[in-house]
């Protein structure tokens, strides 16, 4: 069975045809719990996210800041394993039919076995995998199972990236660029660094025709708004994560990240 | 004039341009890192052609550091190992005491050449923390040490050196509380800060170009070695044993003996409480290939890539990865790794500090227990050198409540409650 790249890309370009940017989220599988995390994604597509990067949880998080370190935490500790990310991404797509792409660090895929993992996750309806800490010349094996098997492969390109490697990363890359809004790691910021627009800019400049998303630190309305304006989809990882860390109850947390969902689907719309 | 102490791998057989040793090794870093390693690379490349670099660096091993390090024979604690004649190289005396400083000074140098004006390390035991915060405060950089919160406790007395010397000093709370913790973040530091700051890593593990260049940094160690041995015994080595964290002091010690077939590279994990008992970090022992901190090494990891806690009594060995090079080795059988407990580690110290007045570091006392197994396997007719790393006195507190060397009335034995999972291992 083949995956879901075309779903992807069909989603971003209806996205772009209505004039608006894509609404792109991010959440750990099995967190709080394997049922639970799967809830929690299908109420921010009930919300209006677009698309959902779900994250396979990883002992050594080393681009993650507190907020996702925790639920990772939370995660492992209750045994999550990739077959549960697998079942969160078929549930999640089943459920909705939108897009899922897993978001993960490259050492759980080099262990599961390459070709297996992409074809576990083609099976089960994902859309491709988003590797942070796989960098392009790394990259040439996955990329024959993502191709063989439907999958797009997102890289990351950050502001430190040089011409010469966007060049080579949007040759290399499908589904859509991940524009990381600054130098950090995961987590909320108070502002979007100005950096974002000159990355976008830049990369948009190689003359690729993907899609450019930007993400980190993105965390209300007024952000994604602002992001909307010069980018094709925003990203929203720890602000839907800290919604479900800081909610009473498992049903308060489904209700406020439906609730944030809702609030950034307007902004993507709105566009400072 | 030939550089004497800074003697960087004439060969360059090893790693590719790609930075692989055989199957391990490469850049496994994020896109955000990529400017800032490329340019560590090509900084280091242009500070190898560079005559005043090796000029400044010797200067500073040889009137800031000390060297060269003596050799000292320890005909004492060898006849507990099967009479082989025993030379130890004495990394404990270089300033700091242990084998870092070499590395330090060498990145320390590079910071200024890029113009950066901050470090950070990681350190474990705090002997690299030590290391870099005296670095800068010679040179004037901005310092940032990150430390599990374990450790920060089992090396009380480095923590304290770190700060008298300027540093900062980040207590790790995530993960295990130790080395691996520390290192990632600071990962996190460097992705956030890169633009003014180095990351003075403190191991040959990590992304290219940091396994290939922290070696050369260190190769003076088996150089002078090698030199002296056939001066002092007449013969090069049946055995050069070191002990395995990440593999810095091992491979420093390795490197100029590895065209010399004849001499056995032998490498000495922590086996912690037993490899039986899983608690231990004992990573080419034990561990299967995989990716942790931005190179392709030997792991210890579960079925699905999770990396798992290690241990070990050692707080600088106590890191479930190794640098590529010794996976290398040990793949091309070329190098040796056998795995010591702390209970081995732990007599030997202590046999050491009675035979002959020197009382070794923790880490380095693994490398004494693998040199007496050695010995007694090649006989009166052996001949062996080992790396001594690093000195003792930091670790005092976890040697005396082992040893039960501490005055039972002493405040000192009752109010630290903190040391519970070192108290546990005293026999």
């Amino acid at each position: 069975m083949s995956g879901n790249i075309g779903l992807l890309t069909d989603t971003l370009a209806a996205a772009k045809a209505e004039g608006r940017s894509a609404l792109i989220a991010y959440l750990p599988a099995g967190f709080p719990t394997v049922d639970g995390g799967i809830e929690a994604i299908k109420a921010v597509f009930d919300g209006g996210a677009d698309v959902v990067e779900v994250g396979l949880p990883h002992s050594d998080p080393v681009l993650d800041g507190p907020v996702i370190q925790t639920a990772d935490d939370i995660a492992l500790r209750g045994g999550v394993r990739v077959a549960d990310v697998m079942r969160t991404v078929r549930e999640a797509h089943e459920a909705t039919g939108k897009p899922v792409l897993v978001m993960t660090y490259w050492n759980p895929v080099d262990r599961y076995g390459v070709e297996r993992f992409a074809a576990e996750l083609a099976e089960a309806g994902g859309a491709g995998c988003i590797l942070p800490d796989l960098p392009v010349q790394e990259s040439a094996l996955w990329r024959e199972h993502a191709e063989k098997h439907g999958l797009g492969t997102v890289f990351v390109v950050a502001p430190s990236s040089r011409d010469e490697r966007l060049v080579r990363i949007t040759e290399a890359g499908s589904g859509f660029v991940y524009a990381a809004s600054l130098m950090g790691v995961t987590g909320t910021r108070e502002s979007v660094g100005a950096q974002a627009q000159d990355l976008v800019e830049r990369t948009r400049a190689t003359g690729t025709g993907l899609p450019v998303c930007v993400g980190l630190g993105v965390s209300d309305a007024a952000q994604a708004a602002e992001v909307a304006g010069f980018a094709d989809g925003v990203i929203v990882g720890s602000a839907f994560v800290k919604r479900m860390l800081d909610a009473p109850d498992h049903a308060a947390g489904l209700e406020a990240v439906r609730a944030l969902a809702g609030e950034l689907a307007k902004g993507v719309r709105r566009q400072a | 004039m030939p550089s004497e102490f800074f003697v960087p791998d004439p060969t360059g057989q090893v790693p590719s341009a790609e930075g692989y040793f055989g199957a391990f090794g490469g850049k496994f870093i994020p896109e955000a890192l990529v400017a800032a390693v490329d340019e560590v690379a090509v900084e280091y490349d242009k500070a190898k052609a560079d005559p005043e670099f090796a000029r400044e660096l010797d200067d500073l091993l040889a009137n800031y550091t000390g060297r060269p390090s003596a050799l000292t024979e320890v005909p004492g604690f060898a006849g507990h190992a099967g009479g082989a004649r025993v030379f130890l190289k004495r990394e404990d005396l270089n300033h700091t005491g242990s084998h870092k400083i070499n590395n330090v000074l060498g990145q320390a140098l590079l910071t200024k050449r890029m113009g950066k004006t901050r470090v950070i390390a990681e350190t474990g035991a705090g002997q690299h923390g030590v290391a870099t915060a005296t670095a800068c405060a010679l040179f004037g950089l901005e310092c940032t040490i990150y430390m599990g919160e374990i450790d920060t406790r089992r090396q009380a007395l480095n923590v304290a050196r770190m700060r008298m010397l300027g540093a900062e000093v980040v207590a790790v709370k995530s993960g295990s509380r130790t080395l691996k913790d520390a290192i990632n973040e600071a990962f996190r530091d460097w992705v956030a800060n890169v633009d003014r700051t180095h990351y003075l890593f403190g191991t040959v593990a990590g992304p290219h170009p940091f396994p290939a260049m922290v070696r050369d940094f260190h190769r003076v160690i088996g150089v002078e070695a090698r030199r002296q041995l056939l001066e002092r015994a007449g013969r090069l080595p049946d055995a050069a044993i070191a002990c395995v964290g990440g593999g810095s002091n091992a491979i420093g010690l390795f490197h100029a003996f590895i065209p010399d077939e004849g001499v056995r590279l032998i490498g000495c994990e922590p086996a912690g409480h037993g490899i039986e008992t899983g608690e231990h970090a004992a990573t080419l022992t034990a561990g299967e290939p995989g990716i942790l901190h931005g190179s392709r090494s030997y792991v210890l990891q579960d079925d699905e890539g999770q990396i798992t806690e290690p241990y070990s009594i050692s707080a600088g060995l106590d890191y479930p990865g190794i640098g590529p090079e010794h996976s290398y080795l040990k793949d091309s059988g070329r190098g040796e790794y056998r795995a010591v407990t702390d209970d081995a580690a732990m007599q030997a110290l202590r046999l050491l500090s009675r035979t002959e007045g020197i009382i070794p570091a923790i880490e380095s006392a693994h490398a004494l227990a693998g040199a007496l197994e050695v010995g007694r396997e090649l006989g009166p007719d052996g001949l062996i050198v080992v790396n001594l790393s690093g000195r003792g006195d930091k670790d005092m507190d976890t040697a005396a409540r082992y040893f039960g060397l501490y005055d039972p009335d002493a405040e000192v034995a009752a109010n630290d409650a903190d040391t519970a999972e070192i108290e546990g291992d005293a026999k």
